[in-house]
């Protein structure tokens, strides 16, 4: 089924929870609705989902207006964070009641719900209480009563935050592979980026009610189209520097009190046609250490102080400051950085961003 | 309880392997010594205040003390007292009566009319949920004579009770003695369930509220209508109350009858609306010719705490409330 919304919004006297979201999800497609908390994610499912009424804007399943439709009419399976299963029920119960409520025949009801038990590989605790699961049963079964009712259109708020970081990651390629082999549209509200960025086909980002893009992962990672974009997609975030760019003797360098460096033609051009300082985007992996036997490009190369160090296992973030910014990077641990060395920084600026300070758009893919 | 026992066990660690079992039946007998002085000012309370008077009143109804005797020394007679009031001429109407008013009030109001009020308010706005609770709660802040009063005033035949004295005509035949004269009943069940519904209104509205957002909104995509949420997810989870609410109430009933007292005093004409508390009452505290038959009164009172028990019994039983109550997760060392 194709979701369209249109200019959504809803509002609590004064309280703007969706601010004017416009976006289309194509049949069979699963999109992420990212944002920090408190933007609006939630709020903008409900209303897909027919529990809150908008205040304006349409919503459209397959081109036909829903607004005035009821919840049980348009076809939804819905998952939550709180699993929300009914306490009073058996697992069966449970999976069951979207078919009771359509007065399907008894045998009938039997059958697919243990073909969607089954599928969900929770067949021998069809008789138990909720009480006595384990939270990732408990999310199976509402897995599992969302999709008994075959629905058109899949609603998921954050399903996974209740479970922990192994289940999480098992449970999230099994919702994906679901998604896929049943091609039922969906829509994945999270605040986890990864889940995002992994699941999902396209990624809304929401900010303070705001629609800030809606795009394919690779597009919001590589050409972010606005400060807020560029800092909330990306794991550490990227850094960001005051500089003003400016053509020195052929070549663009990126500039202030603290650094300079030099950036490729293509990108720096639309940076220095702006006046006066701009923000300049460079992401944690393409800042590196320089160790004893890499060249010091002049112009790519900056010193300075490392101030904390934070094992990742495989990589080591490291913390340090340039000019009183902080600046986060990520490093090979066998460069065995420690708290108040003395580093040389190498700059990888082939994927650098650069955003108007004041719009906070981006200069680059505005 | 939980930090004493804390203490001891890492006490017993302390102190290594030897002597495990004595300690552990040191602290057993330790933890239910506390648990059972913790119980002890209750107990104390009941004892005085419940167990011993019942008793008392037991010895009083094989008795024939009366203001009249008062002063002899105690009389025993035997079964005298019960046969006397199972024979009475109007025990059947009395008992009939009582069961008439407690299950009417109870169905109709005091769960009936609760669950309403409940449900209602809130699903309306909020502020609004709020005022309606506290209009219903206004007959329980009213000192009970001044809202009998009040009810007297309107239910009352002609020329006294406003009613009456507007419409005569109206809602029928009662040529101006509709209600306290014509249908005392609906008078004793009203005036007694306006009360009574605020108890159960407010316990279920806060049970209702408790009720976790995430479920409603399940309910609804799941395809529920606004009736099926009501049968298949709000009274379920409100179980509790409910049969709470069922039970406390039947035997509030039973035992209450000053509202009927103050509204028709048992009348209108013979033990038309009276009801077994009120009985007791009368006999043990109204004189009849100058005389309380205290021993007859406590004979009404004995029997009707009884039949209270074993309704309540029944209750507990039918309504399985042991099984309501989860077992503890922490499991007792
Ligand atoms: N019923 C409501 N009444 C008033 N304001 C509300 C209501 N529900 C949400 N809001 C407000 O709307 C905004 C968006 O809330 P929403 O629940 O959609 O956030 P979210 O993105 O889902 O956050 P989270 O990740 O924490 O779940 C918040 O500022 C919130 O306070
Ligand atoms: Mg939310």
């Amino acid at each position: 089924m194709r979701v369209e919304l249109d200019n959504l919004s809803k509002a609590w006297d004064g309280v703007v929870g969706a601010d004017r979201i416009t976006l289309e999800v194509a049949d069979g497609e699963m999109v992420a609705f990212l944002g920090p908390s408190g933007c609006g994610k939630t709020t903008t499912l409900l209303m897909v989902a027919g529990i809150y009424r908008p205040t304006g804007g349409t919503i459209s399943f397959d081109g036909r207006v829903v607004n005035e439709v009821a919840p049980k009419d348009r076809g939804i399976g819905m998952v939550f964070q709180s699993y929300a299963l009914y306490p009073h029920m058996t697992v069966f119960g449970n999976i069951s009641y979207p078919l009771r409520l359509k007065r399907l025949e008894k045998g009938e009801i039997r059958k697919r719900v243990e073909q969607v038990a089954d599928m969900m590989g929770i067949g021998d605790l069809l008789d138990r209480r909720i009480a006595q699961l384990s939270g990732g049963q408990q999310q199976r079964v509402s897995l599992g009563r969302a999709l008994v009712k075959e629905p058109q259109l899949l609603l998921f708020d954050e399903p996974l935050s209740n479970l922990d970081a192994r289940l999480r990651l098992a449970m999230r390629g099994e919702i994906k592979r679901l998604q896929n082999d049943l091609g039922i549209t969906s829509i994945y509200v999270t605040h986890d980026q990864v889940e995002a960025m992994t699941m999902a086909d396209k990624i809304a980002v929401m900010s303070k009610g705001v629609l800030q893009a809606y795009d394919i992962p690779e597009a919001l990672y590589d050409r972010p189209k606005t400060l807020f974009v560029a800092g909330f997609v990306g794991n550490p975030p990227m850094n960001f520097f005051d500089v003003e760019v400016m053509l020195l003797g052929g070549e663009f360098h990126a500039k202030n009190e603290s650094l300079d460096l030099i950036v490729p033609d293509d990108r720096a051009a639309k940076a220095a046609a702006k006046e006066g300082r701009v923000v300049m985007g460079v992401r944690p992996e393409d800042v590196d250490v320089a160790d004893d036997s890499s060249p010091r490009v002049e112009g790519l190369t900056l010193s300075a102080k490392v101030e904390v160090v934070e094992p990742l296992g495989r990589e080591d973030l490291l913390g340090v400051v340039v000019g009183g910014v902080n600046v986060r990077l990520l490093v090979d641990k066998t460069k065995r950085a420690k708290p108040g060395d003395l580093v040389d920084l190498v700059f990888n600026m082939d994927n650098v961003q650069f955003f108007d300070p004041e719009t906070e758009e981006s200069l680059l893919w505005a | 309880m939980t930090q004493p026992l804390e203490k001891e066990a890492q006490a017993g660690a302390a102190a290594g392997t030897s002597g495990v079992p004595r300690r552990t039946l040191l602290r057993r007998v330790r933890s239910t010594a506390t648990a059972y002085g913790f119980l002890v000012p209750t107990m104390a309370l009941v004892l005085t205040f419940f167990v011993i008077p019942g008793i008392l009143l037991l010895i009083l109804s094989f008795t024939n003390l009366a203001s009249v005797n008062f002063g002899d020394p105690w009389n025993f007679i035997g079964f005298a007292n019960f046969e006397r009031l199972f024979t009475d001429r109007f025990f059947p109407k009395i008992l009939r009566n009582t069961v008439f008013y407690v299950f009417t009030t109870l169905i109709l109001f005091n769960l009936g009319l609760a669950l309403v009020l409940a449900i209602v308010t809130t699903n309306i706005p909020r502020r609004a949920g709020f005022f309606f609770r506290l209009v219903w709660l206004l007959p329980r802040l009213t000192p009970s004579v001044v809202y009998i009063l009040m009810w007297r005033r309107i239910g009352q035949a002609e020329p006294y009770g406003i009613y009456n004295q507007l419409f005569p005509e109206f809602l029928g035949a009662s040529g101006g003695n509709l209600f306290l004269g014509g249908s005392p009943w609906t008078f004793v069940i009203l005036t007694n369930g306006f009360v009574g519904a605020s108890f159960g209104m407010i316990i279920f509205t806060s049970a209702l509220l408790s009720i976790p957002e995430d479920l409603l909104t399940a309910a609804k995509v799941d395809g529920a209508s606004a009736w099926r949420i009501i049968r298949d997810i709000k009274l379920p989870l409100i179980k509790w109350p409910l049969l709470f609410i069922a039970t406390y109430q039947t035997l509030s009933l039973l035992t209450s009858f000053e509202y009927i007292l103050l509204l028709t005093e048992g009348g209108p004409g013979l033990f038309t609306t009276e009801v077994w508390a009120l009985t007791a009452y009368k006999r043990a505290f109204a004189t009849y010719a100058g005389n309380s038959q205290w021993a007859f009164g406590a004979t009404w009172a004995i029997v009707l705490v009884t039949v209270a028990l074993f309704f309540a019994v029944i209750y507990v039983k039918l309504f399985k409330f042991d099984e309501l109550v989860e077992e503890p997760r922490i499991d007792n060392l």
